[in-house]
């Protein structure tokens, strides 16, 4: 039996099992949580999905900016943001990245290079062709990673977005999960072409698509377009098939697809895949999994706490951070 | 409006509400577009982080010539021509804006900024705020305004009071010279979003200017012209034709004091209030419609910090509520007039 | 229940998948509820045991209220799945806009509203002199009106009534009418009346009086109105002016408004009010001002018969002596009964004795039906 598998090590096998596994818990939490009006307003949940962002951030360096949907809080936990400040701003605590003021759908962190969560359907894709604007301003080679859901292609800022990266040739990575249903509609029932990759060529935009419920496929292909993009400046487009394995967020009934279809998806899913991948492989044992299982039950455990034990932002502070400076 | 346009170019503004009675040896003959061209050219010049970008900026020169030379001067990659895209050109602005650029977005008319409105209300504005006070979007978006060219109702609004609406936003209305010039630097200069309405009436203004005009804020409103009798609360395009009714009022023995808003937001309501409480009479001046209009918000204002010195109710001069008409008669009945404003002036005094 | 959405308050129970004695595993699904948005599936964030099913299917539940009892996997007593209620920060008070720096007033302005200062200028009232009530310390139309009716000392008011007087029989020509009115049947109406209600309740025969004068002006609209310019304008309302006696010495005489329309306790409610706040010098203006004709009782003093003056520019005034004891003929036998003398003066301008006689029978006649009144 072999004890490697084909582009990764265990050493890095295992990051990736945990960056899903931590997202894919968390998830679970803030599902109970939101259950028990811990956590208000609308939360949309990542599970299924979770190879996508593991993938991705792995190819991003420190220095790159991210632009996420509402349903960032994987790109928010793989991107490194601290899991407590991410808790706390569920909860809507003064201790949350943003002090409580975005909540689940507005995660921002500037240390992070985290431009959002964004609840605009479409409405962060101009946001990240203007930072690849200022790189490319600014002679630096930073990219700027957009994720966006296959909803987002019928609004006419995708290909506002897609064409001016594509004119002007800015370090853009445009990554469209796919899972097939914005909110309630099929894509079959919103796009006249539903094979995403094409549009993005027809914007002259390099384009691929990749099995978003593969890992190593996502990491690999997130590191080449990165790679590529550095080369010659120029924006690149990845469409990841994928599948949320819950409902668009807590308050849906899911009357617009079959439990089978759900269950069909679950069986391929990114976590249950990998970890069989990769115990047949060898890398992977139980008492691994174990391990990694206990130790993000901890981390989770720990962010519920502190969490809980957060403030809230005085009243008086209401209208802060409207403007950064007062007038008289 | 000629008497009006050389009644305001005659004025001096130091831009804080005093009227400067400065000298002009050094000074000279210029039109508020080549101030504004002259400001971007200072900008850019002197801040390599800013950048303009736009429609037809570029080749082009500018839809009102605002921006000629400004390409060949500085390059395509600082003054950029956009597809017709107000949507992403806005955002990228404001997503340059987030990675550390100084952009100025022209939006070719307030008509056309519909089409970024979300751009510029769910992003520019919200960022800081949603952000718990991580990021600043230090953007300043020009947009051309208003009526007066028989260009008809699509492309004749005034719709800066919706910008006004929101916090998060500082929106300024540039009525003289010395703002056309001055604004510009100052809104750069600001960390936040600023929108820069400049109305179209006034591209074409003639007036002086010194060789090295002051600097301006943008936080004050400015007195015109002093008076005892009456307040005329105006801004931007409609500020001349004020002016003029003004003049009107004075030969009929009615001091007329005209405040100029400069700033739509926030507005500054001390020097509003002031005013009130010194002529007790006040007409505002808007060329948007009146219903939800940026008048609307002054008057509530001043009845609620100034309802005891009013000695008659707040009366407000804006455009007839009806699609602006491509005819020039009937573009020219709907919008306000000297005429309207005298009178409107007049009935506080119980002259119908 | 859980909270699945943001406005969501209840669900109903649609099913139960799991039963009591069923083992569970965290993830699974124990009921289905359907919402405003459709059925959906319940999960079990804690494996356990179910234990009792506490909610019958078809039952709307509120978010927040248990379903079933559960013992957690480890073995503690059955509890319902831990739902602890967000604890509300304090309740949201509005938080003020920052206000402008309100300016003071100007020095030597008065802060008064519009309404205020346009009926200071009508009375003549200097508004520096007016205390102020309002809001940021301004004068209201209310303190002026005020400082109006406190300006009059009394010794003023009796020369001004003095000279109100002299005016009405200087230029109205009276004409005077009386009239005795057995008040058995009110008398026992209003015993009956006062035995069957609470206190607050209690009617006073001053009360029926003013009713009875008051719907007798119903049909005589010639004695409800006003002398002006030199005619006679009749009032559409019927406000009864009642002469009270102040405890200073003055005499005022504020009006019951639509005295015809209320019903005998609220005409009675609204006299004492009027009583009351004559008094203590806390007329509203309109009250004082309102009266379309005038009541004036003397009854307590004793006297049986008033001759009363018109207030100008009202047309008649009548008047009532106290309900006294008299042997009365009735069913062609003398017995003691109580009755009353009602006078009428009135504006020989506008009615006549024919007139003023017809009158005093309907009220009369009303005063034998108080039940109608």
């Amino acid at each position: 039996m072999s004890t490697r598998i084909a582009g990764t090590t265990r050493e890095h096998a295992l990051e990736l099992l945990r960056d899903m596994l931590r997202i894919r818990r968390f998830e679970e939490k803030c599902a109970e949580l939101y259950s028990a009006t811990k956590i208000r307003g609308f939360l949309h949940l990542y599970i299924g999905q979770e190879a996508i962002a593991a993938g991705v951030m792995r190819a991003l360096e420190p220095r790159d900016a991210v632009v996420a949907t509402y349903r960032e809080h994987g790109h928010a936990l793989a991107r490194g943001i601290p899991m407590t400040r991410l808790m706390a701003e569920m909860y809507g605590k003064a201790q949350g990245c943003c002090r409580g003021r975005g909540g689940s759908m507005h995660i921002f962190d500037a240390a992070a290079r985290f431009y959002g969560g964004n609840a605009i359907v479409g409405g962060a894709m101009p946001l990240a062709v203007g930072l690849a604007l200022a790189e490319k301003l600014r002679s630096r080679d930073a990219v700027t990673a957009c994720f966006f859901g296959e909803g987002a292609v019928a609004e006419g800022e995708f290909h506002e977005s897609l064409n001016l990266a594509a004119l002007w040739k800015l370090p853009v990575l445009f990554l469209c999960e796919n899972n097939l249903y914005a909110m309630g509609t099929a894509l079959a029932r919103s796009e006249s072409e539903t094979h995403i990759a094409r549009k993005a060529q027809s914007y002259n935009l390099p384009a691929a698509t990749i099995d978003g419920m593969d890992v190593l496929a996502v990491e690999a292909a997130a590191a080449g377009a990165v790679k590529a993009i550095r080369g010659d400046g120029g924006p690149r487009f990845l469409e990841f098939a994928t599948y949320r394995f819950r409902p668009h967020s807590m308050f849906d009934a899911e009357l617009y697809r079959d439990k089978a279809e759900v269950e069909e998806w679950k069986k391929r899913g990114p976590i249950v895949t990998f970890v069989a991948k990769l115990k047949d492989g060898g890398l992977l044992r139980d008492a691994d999994l174990a391990s990694i299982e206990a130790e993000v039950e901890r981390e989770i455990a720990a962010a519920v706490e502190f969490a809980e034990n957060g403030t809230w932002e005085p009243l008086d502070d209401l209208s802060r951070d409207v403007y950064t400076r007062e007038t008289a | 409006m000629g008497a009006a346009r050389r009644f305001v170019a005659r004025r001096l503004h130091a831009g804080n509400g005093v009227i400067a009675a400065t000298q002009l040896q050094t000074g000279r003959t210029l039109t508020y577009r080549e101030a504004i061209r002259e400001a971007l050219r200072e900008a850019l010049a002197s801040d390599p982080r800013v950048f303009l970008m736009g429609e037809d900026v570029g080749r082009y020169g500018g839809c009102y010539a605002v921006s000629k030379g400004l390409l060949a001067e500085f390059g395509e990659a600082r003054v950029r021509d956009t597809p017709l895209s107000e949507s992403a050109f806005v955002g990228a602005g404001i997503g340059a804006a987030l990675g550390g650029m100084r952009p100025i977005v022209e939006v070719m008319t307030v008509n056309f900024s519909l089409l970024c409105l979300d751009q510029i209300v769910n992003n520019a504005a919200t960022i800081r705020h949603m952000s718990g006070g991580q990021f600043s979007v230090p953007i300043v978006i020009r947009m051309a305004t208003g009526a007066g060219r028989q260009l008809a109702a699509q492309h004749s609004h005034s719709l800066e009071n919706w910008y006004a609406h929101v916090p998060g936003l500082r929106v300024v209305a540039p009525a003289t010279l010395a703002d056309a010039r001055g604004m510009l630097g100052a809104a750069l200069a600001d960390p936040d979003p600023v929108v820069i309405v400049e109305h179209v009436m006034l591209y074409n203004m003639q007036g002086e200017l010194d060789a090295e005009p002051a600097a301006v804020d943008i936080d004050h409103a400015a007195i015109r012209r002093p008076g005892r009798d009456v307040t005329l609360v105006t801004y931007g395009g409609s500020l001349p034709k004020t002016l003029a009714a003004a003049e009107t009022l004075a030969n009929q023995e009615i001091d007329a004091e005209v405040v100029d808003l400069r700033t739509l937001r926030p507005l500054d309501e001390s020097t509003i209030l002031e005013s009130v409480q010194r002529t007790r009479r006040v007409v505002i001046v808007d060329e948007g419609w009146r219903s939800g209009s940026l008048s609307a918000e002054i008057a509530a204002r001043i009845m609620e910090h100034g309802f005891y010195d009013l000695d008659a109710p707040v009366k407000r001069v804006c455009s007839a509520e009806v699609p602006i008409p491509y005819a020039q008669h009937l573009e020219a009945a709907a919008l306000p007039q000297p005429e309207r404003i005298v009178a409107a002036a007049k009935a506080l005094f119980g002259h119908g | 229940m859980p909270s699945l959405g943001a406005d969501m308050e209840s669900a109903k129970l649609t099913e139960w998948m799991v039963k009591p004695g069923d083992t569970v595993k965290r993830g699974d699904i124990v009921a289905a509820v359907e919402t405003s948005k459709g059925i959906i599936d319940i999960e079990i964030f804690e494996a356990g045991q179910i234990g009792e099913l506490l909610v019958q299917p078809g039952t709307d539940v509120a978010v927040g209220a248990p379903l079933a009892l559960y013992v957690p996997a480890g073995g503690e007593r059955a509890q319902p799945a831990a739902v602890a209620a967000v604890e509300q920060s304090a309740a949201a008070r509005a938080v003020e806009p920052r206000a402008a720096k309100v300016v003071g007033p100007a020095a030597g302005r008065a802060r008064a509203s519009p309404a205020a200062r346009r009926r200071a200028q009508e009375l003549g009232i200097d508004l520096a002199s007016v205390a102020a009530t309002g809001p940021d310390g301004a004068i209201t139309l209310d303190d002026v009106e005020r400082a109006a009716t406190a300006k009059a000392p009394k010794a003023d008011m009796r020369s001004v009534i003095g000279r109100a007087m002299s005016r009405s029989k200087r230029e109205i020509p009276h004409y005077y009418l009386a009239t005795t009115i057995d008040m058995s049947t009110s008398m026992a109406w209003l015993e009956h009346w006062n035995r069957e209600h609470a206190v607050t309740e209690r009617l006073l025969p001053g009360a029926l009086l003013l009713k009875a004068v008051a719907r007798a002006l119903e049909k005589s609209p010639e004695l409800n109105g006003f002398w002006l310019d030199g005619r006679f304008e009749a009032s559409r309302e019927i406000n009864v002016g009642v002469a009270i006696r102040l405890r200073t010495g003055g005499l005022i005489a504020p009006g019951l408004a639509a005295a015809n329309e209320r019903t005998l306790p609220e005409l009675m409610r609204q006299l004492q009010g009027l009583v009351q706040r004559a008094r203590a010098g806390r007329l509203k203006q309109s009250e004082i001002t309102n009266a379309t004709i005038t009541v004036s009782s003397l009854g307590e003093g004793g006297v049986e018969t008033v001759y009363p003056i018109i207030y100008p520019p009202q047309v008649a005034i009548v008047g009532f002596g106290g309900i006294v004891n008299r042997p009365w003929v009735a069913a062609g036998r003398i017995a003691a009964a109580p009755v009353v003398t009602a006078t009428l003066a009135g504006d020989h301008r506008v009615t006549d004795g024919h007139r003023g006689s017809q009158f005093l029978t309907d009220l009369e006649r009303r005063l034998q039906q108080p039940e109608q009144l």
